[in-house]
């Protein structure tokens, strides 16, 4: 009677699964800078990441399911690469997201799709690819809430992540 | 003579099914045909099982929300009991439960042993055929008094329906507190029913799509711990984790094959690109299934590992592809209006459920495995992510009302008719179903 084996064993699975809960995993992630947490103004010290948040424009936006670089999109990479000439000491991160209008792992790709795109961009006007990273977040980190394409289409975004040190 | 009777379901029309739900003779016995679909639950006394405190009440309670919840079974209203069961092991009157139109009646009993364990018994009973169905004993720990109601809940199932039942599994789900712009999501195990919760992950990282292998008490999910998505293996019974594969790129959307052998997931490529891998888990050899510049991902093995379903924008929108486990012969299956994805193989292998968006709505649908004979069994805002119950005749997914960004979890049956949410302690999605507990 196999069933009753397991059955007197449950308990220690249950013991086993309370001290997985205490274990759990630890390790450190930075959450990526917005606009919206660094605070806008316009004092930012030249070369700061601020400066490149409010002055240049760190995130442009995409149509929906696609990942083509829109017009004005090209325009605020066109200045984010000048800009990142002037400062080449800033380790670059594309983050690509999607809406929440898909599926999870559907947008995850499409994510990185979108991140992979704004990064060959970057690299024709003159940013070496080797310098730029890209990391997907899919439709998990949305910065607008609600159920209408004014903020889906906020969502839909690629953000251009500094780090490293400054120049 | 007694009386006869025999629910049939229609899956596809009431019409149908009111036409075929006659009387069938020369069948004593009570049984359910599950294969068509329910019309009418089997209306189903389960009594309190004898024991010297609240136990006996709290296993019969649990088995009766399990049977009812399956949509297959009304439990009657204790109220309505003539017969008052004092000794389990003697046959009941069955004219006291025909006469309130119990067709099967539950009795048992539970006692607490010498060495500490309790006893469970219960005999399942055909009120119209005047006999005993089944009778079973369990001994278990005081503290396994839910698994044990499950089993017999099992049993009862398959006794009445012909099929194994679903009811002594458990769910792996993505806990989900805190503001959407701040999300925390924790991997999660409970039963199938929402009780026993208990949490595998601590919050710091983000976590999603976790899946129950199918031999062991193992799972594998995503996860960001290393600050990008990657796939992970944990070990239920000791907590122990390790990363799958050493890609160089991101890789998500991992399943485990029928064997338990090997991991297969989605490799997201520095090009933009989604492409399907395995890494079998013993040799640590990683084998690439699909070539494409487009996005290959939400892979499924079929139930006897010779195929693969995923799906695949390189059409254009998502669709669902099938091709041999090797890679060989992609061919797209998926034809209907709107995009698909998420394709699961069905664990009896005559069915993939899916994903569907149409229309602006979130649906969740079944087809044949060539793609024909399309259903879908619900359908919203967002409605994403089937998983199957082990017998293949329930699902589970994840419902998110419009603007909320709070998902919770349902279950439907292949009617379509039974939708059911799951109550959990905070948001849940992500649902993925384990194996019948041995």
């Amino acid at each position: 009677m196999r069933r009753f084996e397991m059955i007197a064993r449950s308990p220690v699975v249950v013991a086993l699964f309370m001290s997985l809960a205490i274990a759990g995993c630890a390790s450190k992630k930075n959450m990526p800078n917005t606009a919206g947490d660094l605070g806008l103004g316009g004092s930012a010290t030249p070369g700061s990441t601020q400066d490149f948040t409010v002055n240049v424009g760190d995130r442009i936006f995409f149509d929906v399911d696609s990942s083509v670089i829109r017009a004005d999109a090209q325009q605020t990479l066109a200045k984010q690469a000048q800009w990142l000439q002037r400062y080449p000491n800033y380790a670059i991160t594309i983050e690509g997201h999607a809406d929440e209008r898909g599926t999870r792992e559907y947008n995850l790709a499409l994510g990185q799709r979108r991140a992979a795109a704004t990064r060959n961009y970057l690299a024709s006007r003159g940013i070496p690819a080797s310098r730029i990273k890209t990391l997907s977040y899919g439709n998990e980190r949305p910065v607008a809430v609600c159920d209408s394409e004014s903020c889906w289409s906020q969502n839909r975004r690629a953000i251009t992540v500094l780090g490293g040190a400054g120049s | 003579m007694m009386k006869m009777f025999r629910i049939i379901l229609s899956t596809f029309a009431a019409i149908l099914a009111v036409a075929m739900t006659v009387t069938v003779p020369a069948r004593a016995e009570v049984t359910i045909d599950i294969t068509k679909g329910t019309v009418e639950p089997l209306p189903i006394a389960i009594t309190d099982f004898l024991s010297g405190d609240q136990l006996g009440a709290n296993i019969s309670g649990v088995i009766a929300a399990d049977l009812e919840r399956s949509g297959l079974f009304a439990p009657i209203d204790k109220g309505a009991f003539i017969e008052k069961i004092s000794n389990p092991d003697a046959a009941p009157r069955f004219e006291d439960w025909k006469v309130i139109n119990a067709q099967a009646l539950v009795t048992g009993r539970v006692t607490k042993q010498g060495d500490g364990r309790l006893k469970a018994e219960f005999r399942l009973w055909d009120t119209f055929a005047g006999q005993q169905l089944e009778g079973q004993q369990f001994f278990t720990s005081p503290d396994s008094w839910r698994r044990v109601a499950h089993i017999i809940a099992d049993a009862i199932y398959e006794r009445l329906t012909g099929e194994k039942g679903y009811f002594d599994t458990r769910v792996v789900f993505v806990d989900e507190s805190g503001t959407k712009e701040k999300r925390v999501k924790r991997l999660a195990i409970m039963d199938q029913d929402g009780a026993n919760v208990r949490y595998l992950t601590n919050g710091k990282d983000l976590v999603l799509t976790p899946r129950f292998s199918p031999s062991r008490q193992e799972i594998t999910y995503m996860s960001y711990e290393q600050g990008k998505p990657q796939i992970y293996l944990l070990q239920l019974e000791t907590g122990q984790r390790e990363l799958v594969g050493n890609f160089p790129g991101m890789t998500i959307a991992p399943r485990f094959s029928p064997d338990g052998q090997k991991v297969v997931m989605s490799l997201l490529q520095e090009d933009g690109s989604a492409n399907v891998y395995t890494m079998d888990l013993r040799s640590r050899t990683t084998t690439r299934l699909t070539s494409t510049s487009a996005i290959d991902t939400g892979a499924s093995y079929s139930p006897d590992g010779s195929q693969v379903v995923f799906e695949s924008d390189r059409g254009g929108r998502p669709q669902i592809y099938k091709m041999g486990a090797d890679g060989s012969n992609p061919q797209r299956i998926s034809f209907g209006d709107g995009s698909y994805s998420t394709p699961v193989w069905s664990p009896r292998g005559d069915l993939i459920a899916f994903t569907k968006q149409s229309g602006g709505q979130f649906s969740i649908g079944v087809m044949k495995v060539d793609g024909s004979g399309e259903r879908i069994l619900s359908s919203g805002y967002h409605d994403e992510g089937p998983t199957w119950a082990p017998n293949g005749r329930v699902l589970m997914f994840f419902r998110q009302p419009p603007g909320s960004n709070s998902p919770h979890l349902v279950t439907v049956d292949l009617t379509g008719r039974n939708l059911r949410q799951i109550q959990t302690p905070n948001l849940a999605s992500d649902p993925a179903w384990s194996p019948l507990l041995e």
